[in-house]
Order: structure tokens, then sequence, then C-alpha cells
């Protein structure tokens, strides 16, 4: 049990690509820690960086508050799980478990009732005498969740947990890990690429790009106040609508619309200023008839999610879309509106979020 | 539950019907035929007989039996040879070619640029040269009286060859032959996953642990291949001959070149063939034992 506390990291690569640029950050004890960005943004090599096959440029790694940035990885007390699960096939689940304890030179016994132990509440424990190729790919992954447990370590690395799982295991996966994170109550911090997965299982999150860390928060937070128009674009399933509009007093012109300010903008913006206006398609009100401070359109496009419909709007040559429930789609070339919630949509100034600190 | 096992392999369907695929292999049957079949039958029958390269004998060559064969293996030079033999593989094949090589691949595995490059290079040379031009490198660098080892040593007057022919044959060969192996295990590490060696590396293994358990399992077939060529090379390699003779007083004389001493220096063929056939069962015996003791164990 032990908290993570990275201060300063850089990583440059030889041939001047900077991987991570002074990166900070704090993961509570006990806490299960996402970090999200599109591929290339460096969240894997910050992962690598805290287990120590990636040695920083500059900066320090704590973890339970001793500085481990100078220790070799064997030393760090880390369990990792690769995103390839790196099982060793020659070897049973049982020695694949066993193996931190038998690199130490643990005693037979002692490696099987650590085997046990941790297969036991897994599931495993039918599996012990097979070898990695006779299992599924779930299976897999926790017998690698398993070694990385068997050593009892303060922080667990999942290097994108989920990815090698097909649609239906991953669901099944996330709250299997969620839970178990839950139940051994040990930091964990895991990558991934995918917004929904992080949403889905992190305490808090970090949201990355090109090496910098733009955002951290709970993933309410994250989701309903994004701090800037990356993470705006990046997080949900379906992407915010950001659309360049001007103040006007207490109101914006947006798309041809004429809309109340965001509660969380308002007295902080100027009239004439150059903003976006940011809201996601949940929180737009879609309706067939005429209504007050809404965007107004024609239905260009409907796309079937299952439970709702994305009704993309085009309003004054601006594509808007909105989150229409089931039975209440329109049809295309119908006119509506689209009216925001307030205390919903955001206003973004030079790329950051507008709002009281 | 047992694991699902896989069908038996389907046998192809023939498009070319026997006969046509029987034109086909036919050429290269007649080249092996020429080449390798016959020659090989004709020194088994040259093994049974008193064959020489001169005299009534050349002429008239008369059935011995084992004769030969009772010869050979009673032979007190040819137990030398083979005892030297021995020592020249296991030096210079197992401990060197095979141990450097893998170690050079380990150490390069991950380096780039110019240091990976000229190690490479400079190993890759020593391997491409023709055996003749490097044989007379090496005389030349060991050389008694102008060698170029001697004036890096300062220890004028050692005569390298002279008092130390075998160790010199086994360096040198050393030398010659690590690319190969290097080569070889280069190309092998990198099918080990690097997360397998990260995985060891997290665990806090040592190098040790890493090449047993996540390097070597991978790797077994690579091995015994390497093993396998290179100690069959080694042990009917001719080169050593360029560089010492045999010599002296046949303290170098490896089996190849006592081969070559009796049936073309002496002139007795006949005891040449059967000592052939000895050095291809010793062959044999050492590709089963690796066969043996590396071949995949399969899951029980």
């Amino acid at each position: 049990m032990a908290d993570l506390a990275l201060t300063g990291i850089t990583k440059d690569y030889p041939g001047g690509v900077r991987a991570l640029a002074a990166l900070d950050l704090a993961v509570a004890d006990g806490e299960f820690f996402a970090l999200l960005g599109p591929s290339g943004c460096g969240k894997t090599t910050l992962l690598r960086t805290v287990a120590g096959l990636e040695t920083a440029s500059a900066g320090t790694v704590r973890i339970g508050g001793a500085d481990v940035t100078r220790l070799p990885p064997g030393r760090r007390d880390v369990g990792m799980v690769f995103q390839d699960y790196a099982l060793f096939p020659h070897m049973t689940v049982a020695d694949n478990i066993a193996y931190p304890l038998r690199v130490r030179r643990a005693g037979r016994e002692e490696r099987h009732r650590a085997a046990e132990d941790v297969a036991g509440s897994l599931g495993l424990e039918t599996l012990l005498a097979r070898r990695p190729g006779e299992l599924s790919g779930g299976q897999q992954q926790r017998v690698a969740l398993a070694r990385a447990m068997a050593a009892r370590p303060k922080v667990f690395l999942l290097d994108e947990p989920l990815s090698n799982l097909d649609a239906r295991l991953r669901l099944e996966a996330r709250t299997f890990l969620k839970r178990l994170q839950n139940e051994l109550a040990v930091t964990t911090v895991f990558v991934t690429h995918d917004q929904a997965e992080a949403l889905a299982m992190a305490d808090r999150m970090a949201v990355m790009e090109a090496g910098r860390i733009r955002q951290v928060g709970t993933p309410a937070e994250v989701f309903r106040r994004p701090a800037n128009l990356f993470v705006a674009s990046f997080i949900g399933s379906t992407p915010m609508n950001l659309l360049p509009g001007r103040v006007e007093g207490e109101q914006i012109t947006v798309a041809g619309a004429v809309l109340p300010l965001p509660v969380s903008a308002r007295g902080l913006v100027a009239a004439g200023e150059e903003v976006v206006f940011g809201v996601r398609p949940e929180y737009l009100e879609y309706s067939g008839k005429a209504a007050d401070g809404a965007f107004a359109g024609r239905v260009a496009v409907v796309e079937n999610l299952g439970g709702s419909s994305l009704v993309t709007l085009d309003a004054a040559g601006q594509a808007v879309h909105a989150l229409v429930g089931e039975g209440r789609e329109p049809e295309p070339g119908a006119r509506g509106w689209a009216v925001p919630r307030p205390d919903r949509a955001l206003l973004y100034r030079d790329g950051e979020l507008v709002v009281d600190r | 539950m047992a694991p699902a096992t896989s069908p038996p392999a389907e046998t192809g369907s023939a498009v070319l019907g026997r006969r046509g695929a029987a034109a086909f292999v036919a050429p290269a049957l007649v080249l092996i035929a020429v080449f390798l079949v016959f020659p090989a039958l004709w020194t088994l029958y040259l093994g049974v007989t008193d064959y020489r390269l001169t005299g009534v004998a050349a002429a008239r060559p008369r059935f011995v039996g084992a004769e030969n064969y009772t010869g050979v293996l009673g032979d007190g030079e040819f137990h030398h040879s083979l005892w030297l033999t021995l020592q020249f593989v296991g030096g210079s094949a197992i401990a060197g070619q095979t141990v450097l090589g893998f170690a050079l691949a380990w150490v390069l595995r991950d380096r780039a640029g110019p240091v990976k490059r000229l190690v490479e290079g400079l190993v890759l040379l020593a391997w491409i040269l023709p055996g003749s031009v490097i044989a007379f490198l090496w005389i030349a660098l060991l050389d008694r009286d102008a060698g170029t080892l001697n004036a890096l040593l300062g220890t004028p007057g050692t005569a390298w060859l002279l008092d130390h022919p075998l160790a010199c044959v086994i360096v040198f060969n050393v030398w010659r032959g690590t690319a190969f192996s290097m080569m070889l295990y280069g190309a092998a590490l990198g099918n080990v996953p690097p997360s397998h060696l990260e995985t060891a590396r997290l665990a806090g293994a040592t190098t040790w642990q890493t090449l047993r358990d996540a390097v070597f399992p991978r790797i077994r077939g690579h091995v015994l291949t390497s093993l396998l060529l290179v100690s069959l090379w080694t042990f009917n390699d001719f080169t050593p001959f360029l560089i010492t003779a045999g010599g002296p007083d046949h303290r170098s004389e490896i089996l190849a070149v006592y081969v070559y001493r009796t049936a073309l220096g002496d002139g007795r063929l006949g005891f040449g063939a059967a000592i052939s056939l000895v050095m291809i069962l010793v062959n044999l015996v050492i590709a089963l034992g690796y066969l043996r003791a590396l071949r995949e164990r399969r899951p029980a």
C-alpha cells in the first residue's frame, strides 16, 4: 500500500524526441488511476518510467514516499501486466504465477502456496496445471494479473489491460478489474487509449497529449468540464459540439443561433470576444417545434445508436449533434431545434475552458 | 478437459500425377546420385580394400575385409587425433564460437549505432574472407621473428605456432567462426518478446535467471541448429592445416588433417576411407546427442 508521486518527469529520446515534458502527477494510496490519451502521447512511456523499464531524463518517482528514481525495476516493488500478458509458454499456470517468487529463490512449498492463494482469488484454481497456450484470452489476462499480484507489490501497473480481449469479454473484464482493484485496494495505474474504458474504471484519470497532461480529475469532472478543447474533443463516445461564436452581452451568437451564456462562464467574458461554444450531444434537448435559445436547422443525418439516436442538425452551415431518445427520432430533412442545457454548456477561450477558479 | 488436438495433416492431392512428379525430380536425383551417393558408396568400397595411390595395390586393389577398420581403431595416431579433434570442437565450436557468439548477440541486442555496426563488421569480415587469406594473416600474426602478436605483447622470439599449436588453431577458429553464431543468435533473440525480458526485469531476475526462464526456452531450436552445424563443421574442418599443417609433431593433427595425411600423403586410400567412415559415425553420434538433449519437450 503506497501512494505514487511523480515530479518533473521528463523523457528525451535520442534524436530530440521529447516523450514526456516535465510531468507532475500524484496518485493516492489505493486509487484506481487511468492514463488516457491518443497513441504516441507518452502514456505508456510514463507507465514504463514508473516501472523503471525506462529511465527518466529528469524528475523523480516516489512510491510510498521513497525515491525510487534510481532503483532498477526489480527493487521498486511494482507489479506490471503487459498488453500481451507476457506469459512464459513453457511454464504451467502455477509456475507462471509463482515466477516472481522463483526469481527470489523462494522454496517450492512457498511458491505453490502463493500460486494457489492468488489463483483462488482470481478463479483460476482449476487451471493451475495448464499451459498458457491452452487458455482463453480472458484467462490468460487473469494469470498475468495473478503473477503481478503474487509478489504483493505496492503498486500495480497495467498496460492496455483490455485491448487484447474481444468486445464482449472486454466489458466483463472491465467489471472484474474494477471489483478486484476495489477488493485489493492496491494503488493501480492503467494505460488506455479508450476514453470509455477510462471513464468506466478509473477513480481518477489523467488525459495526456504530446507528452503533457492536459487534465487530471475524476471521470465525472473530465466528462462534464473538459479543461480544454483537446480533452473536450477526446472524451465522450459521441464527440462534443464545439462551435465558434461571439459574445454579445449576456448572450452568445453561435451557428446562427442566439443562446444565453453558459452558467459557468457568466461574468468572465466581455462582449465582442471570439470564443468556442461547447455542449455535448447528451446535453442538447431536441425538439421538432420552434424554441427560444436553440440551434435551428434541418436534420441531415440520423444515426441509430441502439437506445438512442444521434441527430446531425445542419444549423447555418455548422453541424450540430444531438442525442434523441428512442421513438423520438425525426425524419431526415425535417426542421429541428436543439436547446443546450445552460448548466452543461461550456465556453472555451484560446483553447482553454472559461471557468471561475 | 484435455486440450483439443489438431487433426492429422491432410495429404496433398496429386495434381501432377506420379510420373509427372518423378520427371521433375529426376534431374536433381541424378545430380545427387552422381556427386553424393556414388562417392559415398565408393568410399565404403575403398574402406574394405588395400587401395593405394601408387604401386601394385593401385592397379589391382585387394579385398581385405575389416582389416582397415581394426587398423584404424587400434591406431594410436588415430586415438591421438580424435582426442585433439574433440578438444578442437569443444574449445572452438562450443566454448568459443557458440558462447562468444551468443554473448556478443546478447550484449549487442538493443544497441544501435556505430559500436554495433563496427563489431558486426569486424566479426563478419573474419567470416567472409577466404580461408587461405586468413591463414596467411594468422601466420603473419603469430610468426616467431616478425609476428605482430610478439610485437604487441613485447615477447620477441615466442614461437606460438610451435609451442601452442592446438591453442593457436582453436583461437583462430573461434575468431573465424563466431560471426555465424552471433548472427544466428542475434536473429533468435529478436524472437524473444520484449515483454518477456521486461517481466524478468520487473521480477528482479539476474542475467542468468533471465536467460534460463525467458530467453533459452524461446530459442532452444536455434541453439540446437547452431550447435549442430557449428560442431559438425568444426569437426570436419580442414583450414587449420593451412596454418600448422598438423604439426609440429602431429600436435595439431585433427582428424580432417589426419585423413589427408594418411590417404594422400602416405597414399593409403583404403585406410583413409576407413577413417572417413569412422568420422561420419562420430558426427552422427554428436548430432544424435544434441537432438536428444535439446529436443522440444512435449507437454505431458
